[in-house]
């Protein structure tokens, strides 16, 4: 079965009569601006995602691949944008093998919409669409809704307006690629100083005819202030209510067990944060 | 007549048919404004370091209907206090009334020897509204106070609906609090940025400001009223009109989407 | 033409993008409530030692996600110059500013009837009494009441907003509450840190608490703010840190992130 699953509609629907609370979905409440410029066009976002008024990730990405030189910045509900780009960026490119061409930012943007109106605006989905292709660079705003708009330079999410009062100063019509990139995250910087939905870091991203330059962390204006104190405990604080040890004859009778003899190869796919 | 204290001085029933009671109270609970009706939009205020300018626009709005395009929404309180008001516009108008009333009896008051400052009229308004709010009554606005304070500095702070109050070195209401509030920010961040500040800075970032509201919201005009406290005094004008409006991004638009010509 | 007539005019300005929008038509006739509250975030906290009480709050004062100003205070003296009280609070910031006007009038009154300053242990008993006469119409505030006790130990109470007040010896109150209550749990009264070795199983003996030095106090109340101000969007801007001791009430400021 493809798309949606529905079949806990009824049992969810009874429930919520019941006064149960709907799942509380993270929701990006961010910034996100893009600008058009003369040879290329620039998206931004902030970094933080909240889940009410607690930050859920301080340096999450809302830059999102579509193709090698279509991206999405994405507003609203995380998974919505996520999986909606996810989705159309896979189409697009059995699109592009099928025709032998380039995908067109048109395209997306067309998909995109397509499949937005389809759900009547219950995937939480604000996209700023950007990209160059044969046909030239191309700035589009999608909402949830299916609704679109082309605009030299637009923002979305809860930071809109702050960022928008940005380029309703700054912008003019000729701009190079640094006045654009200086422009698109100063709005951004509107939106993480003024809004508090938004926070944290800026992403950039800058297509070219060329190339696209994807900027994570082009600037981090919130660094974790340093902590006063040491908070590393004694060994032995924690109560030790029970020990069990495990061998490794007995793992193995479940599962295989690989020496890790090569030291280049880390089993941790990422290096926790911990203080000294 | 009769003991009903509703028909007494009415004229009689039998010779000019029953009196339309409906003016009269229910037998309900007492019935209060619920929501503003004619409105005004943003209004937006920033410190510098001789004094304060304050803005609004002209326009007073009918729900979505541009209802009256004359409206003067910057009240001078006397030569160190101008009040901005945000919100139901007939409530604005009784306050006014009442401040007029304040400021009389200031002037003909034997002890207070100087003018109410500008610190001094902002904890009045906020009484007055903490007060209306207690009594599920409230008066449906937003207001900014600029002025001078007791010792002569640059005063600016807001009180709402709710009576709630605060004070910054720029602040705006409504569309303002959204959109004019980034733009100050930016030339003065801080108390101390509003020391360094000069007049025509902070009077040019007000004007910018006025003019991304009249781009961007929808109940704004390009007329407004804009006021300048020093300790020189007062300095209001009203009816000033938008300058150097920008609407080259307009150029190259087509359409909204696939679209080419 | 009649729809824009008989339609109340927006509310509430701009409403975010991503809220759900209602898709039914609202029954019956349609009335706008008042509603007296609103909620200004924010957080506080204190901490007492031996001879001191710290308060602290953070100076954002928001609505909804916009912030009013980067520098409200949470804290006020209370009682005139030579009073050695303070009060915090936090919710709604006009009720918050209400109650203190309240407070600190009578603890001053107390000052000139009786001809020396309210105990502690008086205001505290006093603000409960304040708190609860609104029974029915509330001070939307979280309050903490600081200062020093007959004996010129810290003194620390705090309650809720219809006046249930209890004596502590650290509470954190406000928006970021929750994230820093747990800390201080663990860090003032040590919950959940046991002596090595001191026993087996549930049999072990938890780590003593004792009465922390000042300098440590602060140091917690300036990494309990600097954490919620991570995780927390309505905590930042300012730290303002009152420190009650038997010479004065001393006031530091500390700037904290402003995203």
């Amino acid at each position: 079965m493809p798309g949606f699953d529905f079949s806990n509609y009824n049992r969810n629907a009874a429930l919520h009569a019941q006064g149960v609370p709907l799942p509380k979905a993270t929701s990006t409440g961010t910034t996100i601006v893009g600008c058009i410029y003369d040879g290329g066009v620039v998206i931004a976002a902030d970094t933080r995602a909240t889940s009410g008024p607690i930050v859920a990730d301080k340096n999450c990405e809302k830059l999102h691949y579509i193709t090698p030189n279509i991206w999405c910045a994405g507003a609203g509900t995380a998974a919505d944008t996520e999986f909606t780009t996810a989705l159309i960026s896979s189409n697009l490119e059995l699109h592009a093998l099928s025709t032998g061409r380039k995908p067109r930012v048109v395209t997306c943007m067309t998909m995109l919409k397509q499949h937005l109106f389809r759900y009547q605006g219950h995937i939480g989905a604000y996209l700023v669409v950007a990209g160059v292709d044969p046909t030239g660079y191309h700035l589009f705003t999608v909402h949830a809704h299916g609704s679109t708009d082309k605009l030299p330079y637009v923002t979305m999410g809860s930071g809109s307006l702050a960022a928008m009062s940005v380029f309703e100063t700054q912008w003019t019509k000729k701009l190079t690629k640094d006045d654009a990139v200086k422009l698109c995250s100063d709005a951004i910087q509107a939106g993480i100083f003024n809004d508090l939905g938004s926070g944290s870091n800026v992403d950039v991203c800058v297509i070219t005819d060329e190339k696209t330059t994807l900027m994570r962390n082009y600037i981090t204006p919130n660094v974790r202030e340093q902590k006063q104190r040491n908070y590393r405990f004694k060994r032995g604080t924690t109560a030790v209510l029970n020990e069990k040890i495990i061998t490794r004859e007995e793992i193995s009778k479940y599962v295989t067990v690989h020496e890790l003899d090569d030291p280049s190869v880390s089993a941790a796919a990422e290096k926790m944060d911990v203080d000294s | 007549m009769n003991h009903l204290p509703q028909a007494w001085g009415r004229p009689r029933d039998d010779v000019y048919g029953p009196y339309n009671n409906s003016y009269l109270q229910t037998s309900g609970p007492s019935q209060h404004t619920q929501s503003p009706i004619v409105t005004g939009t943003s209004v937006l205020a920033i410190k510098f370091k001789d004094g304060v300018v304050i803005a609004a626009d002209n326009l007073a709005s009918y729900g979505s209907l541009a209802r009256f395009t004359d409206v003067k929404r910057l009240l001078r309180f006397n030569s160190r206090a101008v009040i901005g008001f945000g919100g139901d516009v007939s409530d604005m108008q009784y306050l006014t009334r009442l401040l007029s009333s304040l400021e009389i009896n200031e002037n003909y008051s034997v002890t207070s020897s100087t003018e109410l400052a500008a610190n001094n009229l902002h904890t009045y308004l906020h009484k007055v509204m903490y007060k209306r709010r207690s009594d599920f009554n409230p008066l449906w606005n937003q207001i900014l106070i600029a002025g001078l304070d007791v010792a002569d500095n640059p005063y600016l702070a807001s009180v709402d609906l709710l009576g709630t109050t605060f004070s910054s070195p720029t602040l705006a209401t409504g569309f303002g609090a959204h959109l004019a509030v980034p733009i100050m920010r930016r030339v003065c961040p801080d108390e101390e940025a509003a020391k360094e500040l000069t007049q025509e800075q902070a009077v040019e970032t007000v004007r910018e400001c006025m003019k991304v509201l009249f781009y961007r919201d929808a109940r704004s005009l390009d007329k407004y009223s804009i006021a300048v406290v020093t300790k020189e005094g007062v300095d209001l004008k009203h009816g000033e009109k938008l300058e150097k409006q920008s609407w080259a991004f307009a150029e190259g638009i087509r359409g909204y989407g696939t679209q080419v010509n | 033409m009649g729809s824009i007539f008989t339609a109340a005019p927006p509310q509430s300005g701009p409403g975010y993008s991503f809220k759900q929008t209602p898709t039914t038509v609202p029954e019956g006739t349609r009335q706008h409530g008042f509603y007296p509250y609103t909620d200004n975030g924010g957080s506080t906290l204190g901490i007492t030692g031996a001879d001191f009480a710290i308060l602290a709050g953070d100076t954002r004062s928001t609505s909804g996600y916009n912030i009013n100003t980067r520098f409200a205070p949470k804290l006020f003296k209370v009682g005139g110059a030579d009073s050695r009280i303070v009060l915090s609070v936090v919710g709604f910031a006009a009720d918050g500013l209400a109650l203190k006007e309240r407070l600190d009038t009578i603890v001053k009154m107390y000052r000139y009837q009786h001809g020396k300053p309210m105990s502690v242990a008086a205001c505290a008993q006093r603000l409960s009494h304040i708190l609860y006469q609104k029974r029915f119409f509330p001070y939307y505030v979280t309050a903490i009441l600081g200062g020093l006790d007959e004996e010129g130990k810290g003194a620390l109470y705090s309650y809720d907003p219809v006046g249930s007040y209890e004596r502590e010896q650290c509470r954190a109150a406000g928006a970021a509450a929750s994230l820093i209550m747990p800390f201080l749990d663990n860090q003032v009264n040590y919950k959940n840190q046991y002596v090595l070795g001191s026993g087996e199983g549930h049999a072990l003996q938890a780590r003593e608490r004792e009465l922390l030095p000042r300098k440590d106090v602060e140091e917690l109340v300036q990494d309990a703010f600097s954490s919620a101000v991570e995780r927390h969007i309505e905590v930042g801007d300012g730290l303002q840190m009152f420190i009650i001791t038997k010479d004065g009430i001393e006031e530091i400021y500390k700037p904290l992130k402003l995203d």
